[in-house]
């Protein structure tokens, strides 16, 4: 069965402050001189490896896991489930 | 009264809270691997603090998903008294069995430092013996305690008495100086809406002997003492 590489990014909401990125932005990067940078959100990011017959399978087998384990927690985070490419 | 301390792998405050129980309170109380846990046999359980599984993914949800959380369900749905102290409180969310999210703490840093917080009601079984507006002297420890819901959710735990202890000032007032971690209204914990299941990011279990406190007090006792009672 094909394999596909599934990209899970998990940020907070814009209600949901988000420290680790403010504190990247104001004490990195803006220290560091690139201030043309104006923010920085941090988040997670897993990568996951699903076989499936297709793409679409492969996306929805991930979304049912994501919702179904709370990946994320919905009431302070949003969730993008992409399509990489498909695995080595 | 029979409790059960739940030890998870990367628990450490399990000892310390099984400790107040069983020497300092005299209450029958078991450690019992999560793996093992069965829910009839006990009439309380205490999630205890710590680092379950290394706060992977996010702190508290692989926890959730353990088999205890089952039983802890359970018991909750019985009506039985289920407290969660800091990794606990997280474990309890992240199960939903209590609403919201506790995130890094506002300054990014872990925070280990005693602080003040303000009993907000009397009406839960584990501060019925505490007045309301009472001020306790308590230590924290954590990264992420910070509370946040959504504004409709911050409205429903106020309109149902469900915040039960918010950081406050030595004069028992909430400020921003007096909230360590950001935490939306000031909040330190939560009950749900049976009252029957209490969150709490302080840790009342180190705070239950004098010889512990720098202010000679033992504040966490009284809210552990209630499950001598109950």
């Amino acid at each position: 069965m094909p394999q596909f590489t599934i990209e899970v990014i998990i940020e907070n909401k814009k209600m949901a402050r988000d420290p680790e990125g403010e504190t990247i932005a104001k004490e990195l990067i803006t220290r560091g001189g690139f201030s043309k940078v104006k923010s920085v959100r941090a988040g997670k990011y897993l990568r996951l490896v699903v076989e499936a017959d297709n793409e679409v399978q492969a996306q929805q087998i991930v979304t049912d896991m994501a919702n179904t384990l709370r990946i994320f927690n919905p009431v302070v985070h949003t969730c993008s489930i992409r399509i990489k490419s498909e695995a080595e | 009264m029979k409790v059960a301390v739940i030890q998870f792998p990367g628990s450490n405050c399990d000892l310390d809270i099984f400790h107040v129980l069983r020497n300092v309170l005299h209450v029958e109380t078991n450690l019992v691997w999560h793996k093992n846990f069965n829910g009839t046999d006990y009439d309380s359980a205490v999630l205890p603090g710590g680092f379950s599984y290394g706060d992977y993914l996010r702190a508290g949800i692989i926890a959730a998903h353990s088999p205890a959380m089952k039983h802890i369900k359970e018991m909750a749905k019985e009506g039985k008294p289920i407290v969660g102290i800091c990794n606990g409180f997280q474990i309890l969310i992240e199960s939903g069995l209590l609403p919201g999210a506790l995130l890094r703490n506002q300054g990014t840093a872990f925070i280990c430092k005693w602080v003040k917080i303000r009993n907000e009601t009397s009406n839960t079984p584990f501060t019925k013996t505490i007045r309301k507006g009472a001020i306790l002297d308590i230590p924290i420890a954590h990264a992420e305690g910070r509370y946040v819901n959504e504004h409709d959710g911050i409205r429903e735990l106020n309109e149902n008495e469900q915040i039960v202890f918010r950081y406050v000032d030595n004069q028992g007032k909430t400020s921003e100086n007096s909230n360590p971690n950001g935490s939306m209204d000031s909040i330190a914990g939560i009950c749900s809406l049976e009252r029957n299941i209490l969150g709490l990011m302080p840790h009342p279990e180190r705070a239950s002997e004098t010889i512990l406190s720098p202010f000679s007090g033992s504040d966490g006792l009284r809210i552990l003492s209630s499950l001598a009672q109950i």
